[in-house]
């Protein structure tokens, strides 16, 4: 197939975009910083993460956050936060969160206090 | 939308690299292991390097895809029949765009940034879906890729949101969530064309029969000629063959074109009810090679409109551009 003389996008013939064509070169940074977004779907609730935009600034990392996260389902509130400004543990370090069977004690479940009271009850019940 | 269950790749890099052999055989094994129990891999866990390349290569793609995808479509808002098609046409569009964003972040927690990203599209060196090197010279056109280019498109991205790429799997959620309007408002408008007048009926036969083709290239060359990738398999980058993908589409979307009364343009097409495959003339693979390399009727085009956007918005660029922002990557 050959390439047709013109467009069928008359934006493009408008435009004589074939016949221009000099290389362009997108330097780096040029697409600005990444800022996380964290999306609020109702008063009362947490904010989540939901993903990252680019943007010059906080101001218009908002604006841009609207746009892509906020275009359907509820919104009552968006946050950013400079992506660079985020403090994690190192992926690796998953083990140090780790629980183990001892820890019980932290645990509502580490507490069993029916059987007592069961016990309890029927010796009282059989003293009668 | 999307389109690529084809990954590409230069044949000569098809091979083992260097650095991949001298992987930590040790973190190797946690890390195969770790996907094997169905965990998900996020951007400051140890991966292989080959992982790390194809992944890079495969959401790249994806995100050109999304972009370049919005082009052929983008030109028909101004002429869309009306104004509810025109109001859904803005907003599919948009989405798009969206989505593209979305993949360039989740392509760059893995370490090339989106501008090195945008230089490869515009040089070439980065390839998006063939099917996008297409004209859509009608709105049936529009209506055709609204509807079968989205639902292929659904089939593959359903499937890579299962893959073992945490920030990946995540943008595919909500992407797979709008998708399924953008299928929805397409199938619409197919199917008030497939039931309007004889015009209309036979504009959105031309456009079927003009798109059927690559629409059989969407999910990319047969397994039995495609350099058959088990790691990538095992690795959960790929999560299903091309053959199998095309498969499960003709088997999802053949009969509610047929049940219009439409026609394909393929007189061996036809479901082997034994087997549960589908039989197709196989599709010109010469010509899916031609134009991923350049020879479509529209690369050129495609590449110039995007090479616009990025010359004319540069001053908009500059001007907002926060001189004490240092360059960082997003975290997830």
């Amino acid at each position: 197939m050959d390439q047709p003389q013109y467009s069928l996008d008359p934006r493009v013939n408008r435009l004589r975009l074939l016949e221009s064509g000099e290389p362009v070169e997108v330097q780096e940074g040029e697409n600005w910083n990444s800022f996380e977004v964290f999306h609020q779907e109702k008063r009362g609730a947490h904010h989540e993460h939901v993903g990252c935009v680019h943007a010059p600034n906080a101001q218009l990392a908002l604006v841009f956050a609207k746009e892509q996260f906020a275009r359907r389902k509820k919104c009552v509130n968006l946050w950013v936060v400079r992506s660079a400004d985020i403090l994690a543990f190192n992926a690796e370090d998953e083990d140090m969160f780790a629980n183990n069977a001892e820890k019980t004690y932290r645990d509502a479940s580490g507490f069993k206090v029916m059987e007592k009271i069961n016990q309890f009850k029927k010796s009282t019940h059989d003293k009668k | 939308m999307y389109g690529g269950g084809y990954i590409f790749d230069e044949p000569n890099k098809r091979q083992l690299k260097e650095e991949q052999l001298h992987d930590d055989p040790v973190k190797l094994a946690e890390f195969e292991a770790r996907i094997a129990r169905g965990e998900k891999i996020e951007p400051g866990d140890w991966m292989p390097s080959e992982y790390r390349r194809q992944l890079i290569r495969l959401i790249e793609q994806h995100a050109h895809s999304e972009i370049i995808g919005a082009l052929p479509e983008g030109t028909w808002i101004t002429r869309a029949p009306g104004f509810k098609r025109k109001l859904a046409l803005i907003a599919k569009v948009q989405d798009e765009i969206g989505h593209g964003q979305l993949l360039y972040n989740a392509a760059e927690t893995l370490g090339k940034s989106r501008e090195a990203m945008i230089n490869d599209l515009l040089s070439g060196k980065s390839k998006y879906s063939n099917v996008f090197n297409y004209p859509a010279e009608t709105w049936a056109d529009v209506t055709v890729i609204g509807f079968l280019i989205d639902a292929a498109a659904i089939v593959n991205q359903v499937a890579n949101a299962k893959g073992s790429y945490g920030p990946y799997c995540r943008a595919l959620e909500r992407i797979c969530y709008e998708e399924s309007f953008h299928l929805k408002q397409g199938h619409d408008a197919f199917i008030e064309l497939a039931t309007g007048t004889p015009a209309q009926k036979q504009m959105l036969q031309d456009a079927l029969n003009r798109w059927w083709q690559p629409i059989m290239h969407f999910f990319g060359p047969p397994d039995k000629t495609s350099v058959h990738s088990e790691k990538l398999m095992q690795w959960k980058v790929k999560m299903a063959s091309n053959d199998d993908m095309r498969n499960q589409f003709l088997d999802q979307y053949v009969p509610k074109i047929r049940e219009l009364g439409m026609t394909l343009p393929d007189p061996e097409l036809k479901k082997d009810e034994t087997t549960g495959k589908w039989r197709f003339s196989d599709p010109d693979w010469d010509l899916f090679k031609k134009v991923i390399n350049g020879g479509g009727p529209c690369n050129a085009e495609r590449l110039q409109v995007r090479q616009w956007a990025e010359e004319h918005g540069r001053w908009v660029r500059k001007a907002l551009m926060n001189p004490g922002a240092v360059k960082t990557a997003p975290v997830a």
